[in-house]
């Protein structure tokens, strides 16, 4: 049950919790405050008043059963949809007005549940547009190619090598990204984020379709983000990586918060116990 | 990468050597004046399958911006005798604003918004050639547009003004290759393979499809000005919308995302019905049809579909020989 990978992302969630979700008290020193955030779609709450923080510098789970909001969640702090209330903090600022490039280039990046890669181009050229918002040159400097176009290009390219051999994906540069298989794509996905700087980095279920060698890596890779001091949230439904790996987990169901803790108060939770394995 | 400059190189040098060698061996007329034409189209397919092939829009309207670049041309010089080059910049600038304008507006929109609205600004604009007319002429055209002239070279030979044309082709060429090689085009092919995606590593989508939109714009109304200065006689039929879907036709035979599958597409709906022009009734039935052949067996265009075919008998061939 609690490995169930079921990918398809259901908004259908129905019915409501009976435990009281505790306020946070916001900390001005938060990467990420998300105050009583609700979001419906038609008749059906997919997000029910959900609040949360995270600390800079943690790797924080995301877990829940399928359709319990984790993607509608990551939707909202990436501005893909607004909020119907409550509100999202980016580095204590209200994210509301901005745009999603906006937020990009504040700092918050993502990766996709199903590998969402640009099929045709490279893998370097993937990268290279992961790194849009951190260059400048437009339309005049393509045409014109000054010698500062030259230049940020270049250093583009060297940065995106960087990455490519920070994620172990050097070999495969120059082939078209849609062509690797499963589980490089997987971590093309997050060089292709890291490319644009991200200080918070949303991870969505990662490891699906990975094998168990694979996920290993993808476990030390995650380690290493951390090191570089990119806050990162997790959807996952391998339980062993997720609470392997995170230093707090925030269990979701029904678009509700069920329950907010270290991996170890989260796994001894009677209510989270109850989503999981059904009400008696 | 160096594999590849050396490719864009060896191409370049080859289309260069079949300019000049077309201009300098070819001595009848009529031919030189089709191959002008072909130029004059591979302009507009070209700027078109910057909008459909890599930001993924169409536009079928686009004939208004080249029904503006031949107006504004044929006004300015024609009517008010200002120099045709002061003229073109006007038209460029003209066609460019008005793409903003139409553009900011539908491109905000998804799916084929755009389409749509393109659709119906082509027809309002081709509206406002034919009942205009104490300016544009009205629908029996506009006549007394001057030849063009720069310092002691005359345009007036169809030789002279066939190596215009294709230069203009050479510098249209090397800029959307240009675009396409840096950030702006990296993110543009990064809208054709997935937008949701593109938007979420922050490329800003909207801004950059109006862009675009603009750009083809601008080579629309340049293709605009070389025809009015080329014919010296515009009417609004050569601005309408079946013009609007020819050009479209270009884009989606010659093969989308692909900068000499715009040269193909444009060679082939200009020579056709010159071929063909005994069967002048049924030109459309037979543009219908090869569209449709091409969509069926080949739905990435000529250009991709030959050289697949090439490539695959190629390989057959190695099997054979082993």
């Amino acid at each position: 049950m609690v490995t169930d990978s079921v990918k398809a992302f259901s908004k259908q969630s129905l019915g409501s919790c009976d435990i009281e979700c505790p306020k946070d008290i916001t900390r001005s020193h938060d990467i990420l405050n998300v105050r009583n955030l609700t979001k419906m779609f038609g008749g059906v709450t997919a997000q029910d008043d959900i609040s949360f923080s995270i600390e800079p510098g943690i790797v924080c789970g995301l877990i829940g059963p399928n359709g319990a909001g984790k993607t509608t969640l990551f939707n909202m702090i990436t501005g893909i949809y607004r909020p119907d209330s409550g509100q999202v903090l980016f580095n204590g600022r209200p994210t509301r007005k901005m745009a999603v490039h906006q937020l990009v280039r504040a700092g918050i990046a993502r990766t996709f549940q199903h590998v969402e890669l640009f099929g045709s181009m490279t893998l370097l050229e993937n990268v290279l547009v992961g790194m849009h918002v951190r260059t400048k040159s437009g339309f005049w400097g393509a045409v014109t190619r000054m010698p500062w176009v030259m230049r940020e290009e270049r250093r583009a390219r060297e940065k995106a090598m960087d990455l490519l051999e920070f994620t172990g994906l050097t070999q495969y540069a120059h082939r078209p990204a849609g062509d690797l298989p499963v589980g490089r794509q997987k971590m093309a996905e997050i060089a292709r984020a890291l490319a644009s700087e991200p200080k918070l980095l949303l991870l969505d279920e990662p490891a699906a379709g990975l094998n168990p060698v694979e996920t290993e890596a993808l476990g030390k890779l995650i380690q290493r983000v951390k090191e570089r001091a990119v806050t990162m949230m997790l959807v996952e439904h391998d339980m062993s990586l997720a609470m392997g790996i995170s230093d707090k987990v925030i269990v979701l169901d029904r678009g509700k918060k069920l329950a907010e803790g270290s991996p170890r108060e989260v796994q001894n939770n009677q209510a989270v116990m109850e989503a999981y394995l059904g009400r008696g | 990468m160096d594999d590849n400059k050396k490719k864009q190189w060896t191409e370049n040098t080859i289309f260069l050597v079949v300019i000049l060698g077309c201009g300098l061996g070819v001595d009848n007329t009529y031919y030189l004046q089709i191959m002008t034409f072909i130029g004059i189209n591979t302009l507009l397919a070209l700027g078109l399958n910057m909008l459909m092939g890599y930001a993924g829009q169409v536009s079928l309207g686009h004939a208004a911006f080249y029904g503006i670049g031949a107006y504004t041309t044929a006004i300015l010089s024609g009517t008010y005798g200002i120099s045709p080059w002061a003229a073109l910049v006007c038209a460029v600038s003209c066609a460019v604003f008005i793409a903003f304008v139409v553009g900011l507006p539908t491109l905000k929109l998804s799916g084929y918004y755009l389409g749509m609205g393109t659709l119906g600004f082509g027809m309002i604009v081709n509206i406002l050639f034919r009942e205009w007319s104490t300016v544009t002429g009205g629908s029996s055209g506009f006549v007394g547009i001057p030849m063009l002239e720069a310092g002691p070279v005359s345009f007036m030979s169809g030789r002279n003004y066939f190596f215009l044309v294709w230069m203009v082709v050479l510098v249209a060429v090397l800029l959307c290759r240009r675009i396409l090689s840096s950030r702006m085009g990296r993110a543009l092919r990064s809208i054709h393979d997935g937008e949701n995606a593109s938007l979420a590593v922050g490329v800003n989508t909207h801004f950059l499809k109006l862009q675009i939109f603009m750009f083809s714009a601008a080579l629309g109304a340049v293709a605009g000005f070389l025809y009015a200065h080329f014919v010296m006689f515009i009417s609004p039929e050569s601005f309408g919308f079946m013009v609007s879907v020819k050009m479209v036709t270009m884009v989606v035979i010659g093969g989308m995302a692909s900068v000499w599958g715009a040269l193909l597409g444009a060679s082939l709906l200009t020579l056709l019905p010159e071929v063909l022009h005994g069967f002048a009734e049924y030109e459309m039935i037979i543009f219908g049809l090869i569209l449709m052949v091409v969509m069926i067996f080949m739905p990435q265009g000529l250009t991709r579909g030959l050289l697949d075919i090439y490539e695959h008998s190629r390989k057959r061939d190695k099997r054979h020989g082993n």
